[in-house]
């Protein structure tokens, strides 16, 4: 039972991660594909 | 020792048996193939050799057409020049400019997309639209209820699958931690995003009718969130599981003895296994080599327009020629990069539904259909007596190697965590 919570708790920590890390890098397919005049936020 | 009734050869029998039947009786889809010479005839007698009714009505059904005669009418000089009386802008049609950007030969200018943003005209995009909200939804969405059909029955008629004798109380370590923590790391992922994924594919069809589009919208937002994000988790533990498990799951000899007694059911022999037996073994290469197509498209999809794969592979595929094989005319590799997306789009949700089956199945198997398989990735401990039931060989190697190590008493009640 432990490994399946360990797991989950992986995949959400890798999850998260992945949304912050990849955003600071700039491959926000949204940031990427649109020019500066358009605001996204 | 002892008999051995896994099951897993029911199953299979019917799936194959049933799989047969569907085969055989599918209806016989209408042709499709226009005839080129015909419709050039109509085109003729009806517009004078311009498109006709047809012709619009195929292209926005998403059917074949011959479009070689206006392909080829561009730029041909014939149109009145701009000076003149009923003459167009720079002396070209306005026919032969609207041509021109639908099969994409006027060079558009653009200051921001770059390749994209240059596609102004996309037929293949209703194609696509088409198919994903006709075919793919039908036939995906039928494939699940269909495999969960299939075991609903299979467990009325089989029931689920007992062990033949006495559990011992003692056990033995199927799956050390790190093998159960990879798998739920996979089994979990896996989950959220086959649900997201249909949410994302069948939310306009079945939740905005019901709930509306706000809620709708709602939950995809959310849906794509999580898909995008949990995906990376999908895939390391995708590279975990094959390196710690692969070597087990090379196939061998005992898998030919394994499938000839459909796991233990037919006859009243034991099939003898390793640490996989044969149904594991194809359970593992199908999350891996669909997983792995799902994770290659799914990366396609998640930088758009970054990672193309399909003119490349439908080139590799036309050299080899595979079209030839299936009956069909070579696969288009000049893709507009939209096109590139929709192909990527579409084949990611197939095999998702290819190995959302199989999971199904899986899941079944090693939780209510079969007594004792969850031990092996609950606590990761599982009774000798299940052991010597599924895994003969594997039990025999284990305790060969206790002896060897001095551990002789093989046994452990203890459980791993």
């Amino acid at each position: 039972m432990k490994a399946m919570i360990a797991g989950f708790a992986a995949m959400v920590v890798i999850g998260v991660g992945a949304y912050f890390v990849l955003g600071e890098m700039g491959f926000s397919a949204a940031d990427t594909l649109s020019s500066p005049n358009v605001r996204l936020d | 020792m002892t008999k051995t009734k896994t099951g897993f050869g029911w199953f299979m029998g019917l799936v194959l048996v049933l799989g047969a039947l569907a085969l055989v009786l599918r209806p016989t889809p209408p042709s499709t193939t226009p005839d080129p010479a015909a419709l050039a005839e109509v085109r003729e007698a009806t517009t004078g050799g311009a498109q006709t009714l047809e012709d619009i009505l195929r292209r926005q059904q998403g059917l074949p057409i011959d479009d070689s005669f206006r392909r080829s009418q561009l730029d041909d000089g014939t149109a009145a020049g701009m000076a003149q009386q009923l003459g167009t802008l720079g002396g070209e049609s306005d026919s032969e400019v609207w041509r021109a950007l639908r099969y994409g030969y006027d060079g558009v200018e653009v200051s921001a997309g770059g390749p994209v943003a240059r596609v102004l005209m996309q037929d293949g995009g209703m194609t696509w639209l088409q198919f994903r909200e006709g075919p793919l939804v039908t036939y995906g969405g039928g494939l699940l209820l269909g495999t969960i059909g299939l075991l609903v029955i299979f467990y009325l008629l089989r029931g689920r699958v007992q062990l033949d004798y006495e559990k011992t109380g003692r056990t033995v370590t199927r799956f050390q931690f790190i093998e159960r923590f990879a798998h739920w790391m996979l089994a979990g992922s896996f989950i959220l995003l086959g649900l997201t994924g249909l949410l994302v594919l069948m939310g306009r069809l079945f939740i905005a009718p019901v709930f509306g589009l706000e809620a709708n919208a709602l939950i995809l937002t959310v849906s794509k969130f999580v898909h995008n994000n949990v995906s990376w988790a999908f895939m390391l533990a995708l590279v975990m599981v094959f390196f710690m498990w692969v070597w087990h799951n090379i196939p061998n000899r005992t898998d030919i003895t394994w499938f000839a007694q459909a796991g233990g059911i037919v006859g009243s022999s034991h099939p003898p296994a390793k640490k996989f037996n044969g149904g594991q073994k194809i359970i593992f290469w199908s999350v891996i080599l669909l997983g792995g197509s799902i994770s290659v498209s799914g990366l396609s999809l998640l930088f758009p327009y970054e990672l193309p794969l399909f003119a490349k592979t439908f080139a590799v595929l036309n050299g080899i020629g595979v079209p030839g094989w299936l009956g069909m005319g070579a696969f288009p590799v000049d893709l507009a990069p939209q096109e590139e997306m929709q192909f990527a789009q579409l084949w990611h949700a197939i095999v998702s539904f290819v190995l959302m089956a199989i999971i199904i199945a899986h899941i079944y198997i090693g939780s209510v259909g079969m007594e004792g398989a969850y031990d092996a990735m609950g606590s990761g401990e599982v009774d000798e007596a299940w052991a010597a039931q599924h895994h003969s060989i594997w039990l025999e190697e284990i305790k060969a190697k206790r002896a060897e190590s001095g551990t002789a008493s093989g046994s452990s009640a203890a459980p791993a965590e």
